[in-house]
């Protein structure tokens, strides 16, 4: 909403002058502080101080030049004055604005004595835009026409004074606002000005003036039927003949360019001028085009079409959403009375009966149409209008009189600066009002508000910050005892606490979001001012608590940083075919309405977004990089219905210069280690026996090369995946398939159901330890972890670590085999061991292991 | 050396020019080795007084007790020197082995140092560690949620633009417009209200979703975290206090806060609360449009349609609500000048902070 600072002094007395600038920016303030939000200021109509109004009395070709022209004007003084000029749209006798030498224009351009094509030019003739006070750039800004040089000039017209007291062109502040939902009162000059007078303690005043009414009643002229009052509550048509539709005064063709909207005409431009000033959107029709010169409000028939005045064709009835459904949906329409549409109730009206140049008979609708009906319409037809805007807001019900008498007070003044005739008003409006508002009363308990704000405001200082807003406080009703519960001694303290006045509270029309007693505390804090409410310390009871899971995660972050990796952020919306691409066929989670095909499911993997991430360092040259994410993936209910199921994965990819699988497996040991993990209880499982139904976690990884993580007790969630990235994968994702990368992924909400080992200390032996260094031939068929267990089982309670030292394949040992060498080192806590008992170990460590595997000691 | 054992008694000056000669030797000996070698001829059996003293039973005793004494001096003396040549020499072998031992330390290559945190995950535990210490749990909430829990509850109307499928992902299960990414993180106070532990004081922080696309200052997918606080008697003072307290803790002592009214359906008076400009301090710059002040995010007294919702009663509790964004806190604080760079993961992003 833009609000010329000049517009709200009609109804308050803001001292304010748009010229200083500080005293302007104040005033911004005191509009933030009141919740109507300054996004902008804008200072206008300075700078033409040295503008003054030119007659043109000859205009002369230049040789070899086709673009300028010499033109001669009178500006008051005793010789005429030579302009060169590139405009075109002007002749003899055209009154224009003349910026003579040395003239600072609003942009800050000066004007200076110029010499083109060997004639010197004596100042500029300007347009609107060059003066910031007209849209019109395509050529000189009109002022008046006169026919020849020597015509008298209009009433009040006099060559060489300033264009801007001819124009009543005052310097000016624009204020930008961002008015919140809950202030339709917001969206209307007076209801601005209403706020600001409040808060500085000034005079507001709106007089609106019934017009004098006279010739044959509105019900002889025209007709009006509503056929939908739950949607139309309130409709009044008045009638205006004799109506000249010139251009405006200029005062109101300035005030509504910088309000932001177009001068179209006098009767266009009143209709706008009321909207903007008092906040009621209202539709003027050409009575004469008007089918049955009359208007009727009903829903539109499914599939009925409209063009509005934007040039656009509407269906109306029926909706197709986003997703292809068809509904049948109520729009309101405004018909002719021959039932033809005419207007998009609230919203826009039809090109049809559009009002022009030869309009001279106005049927001024004036209405309350229902928030929600007119914001459904504009919402499924994609328009929001300065009415729609209004509509939905809700407008004051108690002000579609006022806004029709504006109305025909600005046809008044139209017709009076044009010189024409006053336009007349039809006695009688035709007012079709089936569902009248009631005023809205509100119980307000003095404690309760000071309460919750946290203040002391006794019952006069709330009066005085609430009746100046329309708001009315019966004092008859104060004293009241407040019910059980409102106000409990020993729970507040201070005076206000004991207070168990209520005041009735009459909620003006014009605020229909003021709907209970907390509604009516927000204006009492408002109009005290945010600023004044004392920041008070509020200590928490409770102990703080970071939770289980974020202990967790934080703990895996630094484990993950610890190994070198950084942490990354991506995406929880994808491309469907990353998951393809990922080997994945699982069912994922589609969003109903994504902005590109690109990014419409949700994760059901961080495999995805790392990799991405991964290819991103690759191509910037940085292909050696460790990544890992922590974050939710989703995957569909499993009923098919309702919501998605959530899971919080930790993904590790491994890019690093020569990462593999087994760096995955040393992160997996570091994961374990690093967060207490009895690593006994857990089960690393790999190879034929991993079915296909590993589910999400093993998406994308090499068949071969990956083990499944379980706890070996229930064996039942697979708590982790590592491998490495499947060949294929990479390839897909525009990753070399000749690297390897390793990949670890980790189900959080499993692994916070894994046994934690003992933290009771366990003595550390003071004797010296013994090693001995086992190799075994070990068919490829066996996992070594067979046999390390088998080892450990069998080196028994002395044992201190069984460590693997080399894996060899090669000359000396049988295709299909490997040579594995572990160290198993002995240690007791009470003697030093003797040789006698290590090879006793020994022989039994070997005989286990030759017994329980396909395996041999390589001698 | 040419003076040899001699089995007779030492002559006149003999010793002396002994003595003088193994001087001599020792100063002239390069290294340990020689030194080692040279100790028998100098002062051990090999040496002339040892032979020296071999022959001092042949003399009268008098004359014996003399020149023993004589020849033990001389002994002392030159094994001192040796000894003070072999301190030196050895300290000169060690220093000789360790400067042939020189590494050049500015020339290791590098190696994968440390990882790092996300900037966002930084601040989001700096955030939760200040609540944390404010008497606050921090509490989780799922990412997918209902209409109900999004907005119903939240007191938002049915028909509130923000419910537009312009502005939120929907989810193609359920009905149309019935399950959505959640759009704040506001849906967690619901759940915490419904589990019905009063008094409460909780953040929830976490990933949201808005139907933005993304450029320089918007990412569909982003980072809040809200707050909560419900107990008897909490004032709109609470409020402001607790916004001032955890402003400073983030942004340090020299930044101010204030509240301005703004709309939110779900609190009731409602603000905007914003901070001195971080840029400028406060005297105005672009950053700040020449206000002086930054935006951080919405608050407000919890509207008593949200209490009513979830079954906590309005006349005996209030509280306060406030939320704002983390990834707008780790921008303002580090002058990230694009938003994407959050999701980019380039290592030479990731790496700065």
């Amino acid at each position: 909403m833009r609000v010329p600072l000049s517009w709200l002094r009609e109804f308050t007395p803001l001292p304010t002058d748009a010229r200083d600038r500080e005293a302007v920016r104040r005033l911004g303030r005191v509009l933030d502080s009141l919740g109507l939000v300054v996004e902008g200021i804008e200072h206008v109509g300075g700078g033409l101080e040295d503008v003054v109004l030119a007659r043109v009395l000859d205009i002369r070709p230049i040789e070899g030049a086709d673009r300028i022209r010499e033109v001669l004007v009178d500006a008051g003084g005793p010789e005429p004055l030579t302009i060169v000029c590139g405009a075109m749209n002007f002749v003899t006798g055209d009154v224009v604005p003349l910026a003579k030498v040395g003239a600072e224009l609003p942009g800050g351009f000066v004007i200076g004595r110029r010499k083109m094509r060997g004639i010197v030019s004596d100042g500029m003739l300007c347009s609107g835009p060059e003066l910031g006070i007209g849209q019109d750039a395509a050529g000189l800004m009109l002022v008046a026409s006169t026919g020849s040089p020597d015509a008298p000039l209009p009433a009040g017209l006099e060559l060489g004074a300033p264009l801007a007291d001819y124009l009543g062109i005052e310097p000016d502040a624009v204020f930008d606002l961002a008015v919140e939902p809950n202030r339709p009162d917001g969206l209307s000059i007076i209801g601005v000005a209403r706020d600001l007078a409040a808060r500085l303690g000034l005079p507001f005043e709106v007089s609106v003036p019934s017009p004098v009414t006279s010739g044959p009643p509105a019900s002889e002229l025209a007709s009006l039927e509503l056929q939908a009052p739950d949607a139309c509550r309130h409709m009044l048509a008045r009638v205006v003949s004799g109506v000249a539709n010139g251009v405006s005064p200029p005062l109101v063709a300035r005030r509504l360019l910088l309000a932001g909207m177009r001068p179209l005409g006098a009767v266009v431009d009143a209709s706008n001028y009321v909207m903007l000033e008092l906040g009621q959107p209202n539709h003027p029709y050409d009575l004469d085009t008007l089918g049955g010169h009359g208007l009727s409000v009903r829903f539109a028939r499914p599939g009925e079409r409209l063009v509005t005045l934007d040039g656009t064709e509407r269906l109306l009835g029926r909706h197709v959403d986003a997703l292809g459904g068809v509904l049948e949906v109520e729009d309101l329409l405004i018909c002719d009375a021959k039932d033809t549409a005419v207007g998009l109730a609230g919203i826009m009206g039809g090109a049809a009966t559009e009002i022009g140049e030869s309009t001279s008979r106005v049927l001024l609708e004036v209405a309350e149409f229902a928030p929600l009906v007119v914001g459904r319409t504009a919402k499924r037809q994609g328009v929001r209008s300065e009415a729609s805007a209004r509509f939905e807001r809700g407008i004051d019900p108690a002000g579609l009189e006022r806004a029709a008498d504006r109305f025909c007070e600005l046809l008044a003044a139209a017709a009076a600066y044009a010189g024409a005739a006053a336009p007349v008003v039809a006695p009688g409006d035709l007012d079709e009002h089936p569902r009248p508002s009631e005023t809205r009363r509100v119980r307000l308990r003095l404690a309760r508000a000071n309460a919750l704000l946290g203040t002391a405001l006794s019952v006069s200082r709330v009066q005085q910050l609430l009746t100046p807003i329309g708001f009315g406080v019966d004092p008859a009703n104060t004293g009241e005892t407040a019910p059980d519960g409102a106000s409990t001694p020993g729970e507040t303290t201070g005076e206000a606490a004991l207070d168990t006045t209520v005041l009735e509270v009459t909620v003006p029309s014009f605020r229909p979001d003021v709907q209970r007693e907390v509604d009516v505390v927000e204006e009492i804090a408002r109009h005290h001012g945010y600023e004044r409410i004392t920041p008070t310390r509020r200590r928490s009871p409770n102990v703080g608590n970071l939770g289980a899971r974020n202990v967790t995660r934080r703990r895996l972050r630094r484990l993950m940083t610890g190994l070198g990796a950084h942490e990354a952020w991506t995406s929880s919306i994808v491309d469907p075919s990353l998951h393809v691409r990922a080997g994945s066929h699982a069912g994922v989670v589609e969003l109903a309405n994504p902005m590109v095909q690109e990014e419409s499911v949700l994760r059901s993997h961080l495999l995805l977004g790392l990799l991405g991430s991964l290819r991103h360092n690759v191509s910037h040259r940085n292909p050696a990089v460790r990544l890992f994410e922590l974050g939710r993936v989703f995957s569909p209910s499993a009923a098919g219905e309702g919501l998605p199921v959530e899971h919080e994965h930790l993904g590790l990819l491994l890019g690093g210069d020569g990462d593999d699988a087994s760096a995955a497996v040393r992160a997996w040991r570091v994961l374990v280690d690093g967060l207490g993990l009895d690593a006994a209880a857990l089960q690393l499982e790999q190879g034929p026996s991993l079915g296909p139904d590993v589910g999400a976690l093993a998406i994308g990884v090499h068949p071969s090369r990956r083990g499944l993580v379980l706890d070996a007790a229930t064996k039942l969630q697979p708590v982790a995946v590592i491998g490495e990235v499947d060949p294929e994968v990479l390839d897909s994702f525009g990753l070399s398939r000749d690297r390897r990368v390793g990949w670890m992924v980790v189900d959080l909400e499993q692994l916070e159901t894994l046994p934690t080992r003992s933290d009771l200390a366990r003595p550390v032996s003071r004797f010296p330890s013994s090693d001995i260094d086992l190799a075994f031939l070990l068919g490829e068929e066996t996992p070594a972890g067979d046999l390390e267990e088998v080892l450990r089982e069998s080196a028994g309670e002395l044992c201190e670590s069984v460590r693997l030292l080399d894996a060899y394949r090669g000359p000396g040992v049988p295709e299909g085999a490997r040579s594995l060498a572990y160290r198993v080192r002995f240690c007791a806590l009470d003697r030093t061991l003797t040789d006698v008992e290590v090879a006793e170990l020994r022989a039994r460590c070997i005989a286990e292991v030759e017994s329980k595997l396909p395996a041999t000691l390589r001698r | 050396m040419s003076a040899v054992a001699s089995d007779g008694a030492p002559r006149p000056g003999e010793i002396e020019e002994f003595e003088r000669v193994a001087a001599e030797r020792v100063a002239g000996v390069r290294d340990l080795g020689t030194l080692e070698a040279a100790v028998p001829e100098l002062t051990g059996r090999r040496s002339p007084i040892a032979g020296w003293k071999r022959s001092l039973g042949g003399l009268a005793p008098e004359q014996r007790r003399e020149v023993g004494r004589v020849l033990n001096d001389a002994l002392v003396r030159i094994e001192t020197l040796v000894e003070q040549r072999r301190e030196v020499l050895a300290r000169a072998d060690r220093e000789a082995r360790l400067a042939a031992d020189r590494l050049d330390l500015t020339e290791v290559p590098p190696a994968p140092g440390s990882g790092h945190l996300h900037l966002v995950t930084q601040v989001r535990e700096e955030l939760e560690d200040i609540f944390v210490g404010m008497g606050y749990e921090i509490a989780d909430g799922p990412e997918a949620e209902t209409e109900w829990y999004n907005f119903t509850a939240l007191n938002v109307p049915r028909d509130h633009p923000a419910r537009s499928m312009q502005d939120s992902f929907y989810l193609a299960t359920g009905d149309h417009e019935s399950f959505l990414l959640r759009t704040q993180t506001s849906p967690g106070q619901i759940r915490l209200l419904e589990r019905g532990e009063l008094p409460l004081y909780a953040v929830v922080p976490g990933r949201v979703y808005r139907r933005d696309t993304a450029d320089a200052r918007h990412l569909p997918v982003f980072h809040q975290i809200e707050g909560i606080v419900v107990d008897r008697g909490v004032t709109f003072g609470d409020l402001a206090g607790t916004i001032e307290t955890f402003v400073r803790e983030i942004f340090g002592e020299g930044v101010a806060t204030r509240l301005r009214p703004a709309y939110f359906p779900f609190t009731e008076p409602s603000a905007e609360f914003e901070i001195t400009c971080t840029i400028c301090g406060g005297s105005g710059c672009k950053t700040c449009s020449q206000t002086g002040w930054i935006e951080l995010g919405g608050c407000g007294m919890i509207h008593p349609a949200v209490f009513e919702a979830t079954g906590v009663d309005p006349e005996i509790w209030t509280g306060f609500a406030f939320g704002f964004g983390i990834d707008r806190i780790a921008m303002m604080r580090h002058e990230i000048g694009d938003l994407r760079s959050f999701i980019e993961n380039d290592v030479r992003f990731l790496t700065q902070f």
